[in-house]
């Protein structure tokens, strides 16, 4: 080889793996608006639900909440079994510890970036309990919690921020949409699909989840006109965790933001979202009604984010510990395992054999994420179009002449 | 049969033949849409198959994408060019990507109609070529057909193809007719058409320029010149193999588009056949097109169009070589 080919060509097959680093309280309302009889084809929805104040059954002290405004929402859980009960806090329990496990790895330089759902897993955990395998989820980037409800193996998760994927799935698997980065988008491909459903005459239903910080967003607002318009069966979950990196919700709304179901003509509820038992009752009152063809819904799950909006941010900047403070006498971990130990519910064995269950899962993703090869050079030109496009064709055929000229070069 | 009625007959017949296919957009149902090209589809097959949306460009396309991830094909309008960046978004980030980031698990079967260009004396953000913007984004395929026969075909094409197909409609030859034939066998959507067979020089255009191109050959043989005309159809990908036929034998290129020529489709197949062609040229490849400035008033759209002349002193000035 010459010289000049020599000092090229090794300079940039050093192969740097760049995973980058970027990175009203209002009275309760008539328990009957809302679940009257409608049809698809009604446009006057009823835009209340049962209750419009902060839906909670269980307080953090671990206290059943027997309100009789929220009677309409708690029958949905009325039959609940202490088997049912220690799956979700098993759910809680595992999905946190996959979490810190994820962050560990990125903080260790395996992962790119992490978005944490710290603090906000009785708002996934409620809700993705509440779906039915036929309804279709469409998470944002943060819905680890909700993918583990759907059978998402959660090393899956990884992919995109170990910089293996642009997300990796197939959506279809476990009627788990893709993640989705830009803000909001995925609230309009969750209406249309609920669209879909209808038009297929099929009953089940579609939720999509965001956060207060996507409320602001144009896609939102549209969504929800698309939905309220064609009483398409999609229930809007947003999970206020009082955050958008560092704006917080006065920032984003000047109105709680479940009320803003009721200007597009549909109901909007406010659940205590480090409430895992309130959470599943709401959605399942959402997700019904969406069934029966009473059309949208809007959840606010008021929870919190306890870490960093992602692994990138710093949230010492801009919000004090005090608050956090006063969010983790809430968390919803510790609030269900409160409930289950009185109730006697569950037991010291029980909890041993979460504990045992939760480090072998830590171990797991460990083991998968750093076994995780990365993708085949050529997967660039891979996928791009589902037909084949000239363009492609020609740049692969340079791109394999150019990797072969590094063999031709050593003399391979 | 007229470029508008064309694609009515090409709907009707998707429509017809696929349950799968959804017409959406603002205004395609009872009116037809604001040229009329979607007439009478709503009263032969419903609100269901023929959705009047609100008035949502992002919400038209990002719920499009989600009845694709249900198993439809949808085919939006978008009422004209200008008014296509509210949907940008989506159709940038979620529309051509879909498919890739799902590695390859779904497709994104969604066709959006844009009418485009100038030369109807509109008012502003009505008479604009963005083509260049949507061919630029990978997993995003560009078309614009120029005469009835293509516009039939290639909504065919567009309509069963896996990916998304931004399908450019000449507003200006909405009204031009031409023989259809629905029993015919086309070609590939992305294959480029020799519209006249020339020795000289070859002029390059699509949609709206290619009549134009026509007639500035017809122009150019009244002076001994033989013109080449070529219709690209496709604007992602180009068909750069037939291109690069006719410049091997003419050694002379001029393309023409009524989008701005900086950084316009021009550019890429200025700089591709210069690479392909290098030693078969006698003249650097010349462009035709729109100036970098916002589409002007329509009072002085002539200016900023390419019109004959332009385009015969590109031709001049590429023979002086």
């Amino acid at each position: 080889m010459t010289e000049s080919t020599a000092a090229r060509k090794p300079r940039r097959s050093a192969g740097s793996k760049a995973t980058g680093t970027t990175g009203t309280k209002a009275g309760a309302a008539a328990a009957k608006a809302g679940t009257a009889g409608a049809k698809r084809t009604t446009r006057t929805a009823a835009t209340k639900g049962p209750a419009t104040e902060l839906v909670q059954l269980l307080t953090p002290e671990g206290e059943r909440v027997e309100t009789a405004a929220y009677a309409e929402y708690a029958q949905y859980v009325a039959g609940i079994t202490p088997d049912e009960l220690r799956g979700l806090y098993r759910d809680m329990v595992l999905t946190r510890r996959f979490d810190a496990e994820a962050t560990a790895l990125q903080r260790q330089g395996e992962l790119g970036l992490w978005a944490s759902l710290l603090g906000q897993e009785a708002a996934q955990i409620g809700s993705g309990r509440a779906t039915r395998e036929d309804d279709y989820v469409f998470p944002t980037y943060r819905e680890h919690g909700v993918a583990w409800c759907r059978g998402v193996d959660p090393t899956n998760l990884l992919g995109m921020f170990r910089g293996v994927n642009n997300g990796g799935w197939d959506p279809n698997s476990n009627n788990f949409h893709l993640y989705t980065i830009v803000i909001g988008s995925q609230a309009l491909h969750a209406t249309g699909y609920a669209m879909g459903i209808t038009k297929d005459g099929a009953d089940s239903a579609v939720i999509a989840y965001f956060g207060d910080g996507a409320s602001s967003q144009g896609d939102v607002s549209e969504a929800f006109n698309f939905a309220a318009v064609y009483n398409a069966p999609v229930v809007f979950f947003c999970q206020n965790n009082q955050w958008a990196i560092s704006e917080s919700n006065e920032k984003q709304t000047r109105v709680p933001l479940y009320q803003r179901a009721q200007g597009f003509g549909f109901p909007g509820v406010r659940v205590d979202g480090n409430d895992a038992l309130a959470v599943l009752a709401v959605t399942r009152w959402a997700l019904e009604r969406a069934r029966r063809g009473e059309g949208p819904a809007l959840i606010e799950a008021y929870t919190y984010r306890m870490g960093a909006h992602t692994t990138s941010d710093d949230p010492s900047r801009y919000r004090h510990d005090d608050e956090r403070v006063a969010w983790e006498a809430k968390d919803p971990i510790l609030r269900l395992r409160r409930f289950l130990e009185s109730a006697h519910h569950a037991d010291e064995g029980f909890f041993g054999e979460l504990e045992a269950e939760s480090e072998a899962l830590g171990k797991r993703v460990r083991e998968v994420v750093r076994a995780m090869p990365d993708p085949d050079r050529f997967a660039i030109f891979e996928n791009v179009y589902a037909d084949g496009h000239a363009l492609v064709d020609e740049e692969r055929a340079q791109f394999a002449a150019y990797q072969a000229s590094f063999a031709e070069a050593e003399g391979v | 049969m007229a470029l508008a009625k064309a694609i009515n007959e090409s709907l009707r017949r998707a429509l017809e033949s696929d349950p799968k296919v959804l017409i959406m957009g603002e205004d395609v149902g009872k009116l037809g849409g604001v040229f009329r090209v979607t007439d009478g589809l709503q009263k032969d097959f419903g609100e269901d198959r023929v959705i009047d949306t609100p008035l949502a460009e992002s919400g038209i396309v990002g719920t499009a994408i989600g009845l694709a991830l249900r198993g439809y094909r949808p085919v939006v309008e978008i009422q004209f060019d200008g008014f296509v960046f509210p949907a940008y978004d989506q159709i940038v980030t979620q529309l051509a990507k879909m498919h890739a980031r799902s590695l390859g698990k779904v497709k994104m079967p969604v066709v959006i109609r844009i009418p485009y260009g100038g030369g109807i004396g509109a008012v502003e953000h009505h008479s604009e070529s963005p083509e260049a913007l949507f061919a630029h984004v990978a997993g995003l395929k560009v078309v614009s057909p120029s005469n009835s026969a293509d516009a039939y075909w290639m909504m065919q094409q567009a309509i069963q193809s896996d990916d998304p197909v931004i399908y450019f409609e000449p507003k200006r030859r909405y009204w031009d007719k031409a023989e259809v034939d629905p029993e015919a066998i086309p070609g590939p959507l992305h294959a480029a058409r020799v519209v006249r067979e020339g020795t000289d020089l070859t002029l390059a255009a699509y949609g709206p320029m290619v009549k134009l191109c026509q007639e500035a050959a017809d122009a150019a043989a009244e002076e001994g010149r033989s013109l080449e005309v070529l219709d690209l159809r496709s604007i992602s990908p180009v068909d750069f193999d037939t291109v690069q036929a006719s410049v091997e034998k003419t050694r002379r290129l001029v393309v023409v588009h009524e989008a701005p020529v900086f950084l316009g489709s021009g550019a890429e197949i200025a700089a591709r056949i210069t690479e392909r062609c290098f030693y078969h040229l006698e003249a650097p490849v010349l462009r035709v097109g729109g100036y970098h400035a916002p589409y002007p008033p329509a009072r002085i759209e002539e200016d900023y169009l390419p019109d004959l002349d332009r385009v015969l002193d590109a031709v001049d000035r590429s023979l002086a070589y």
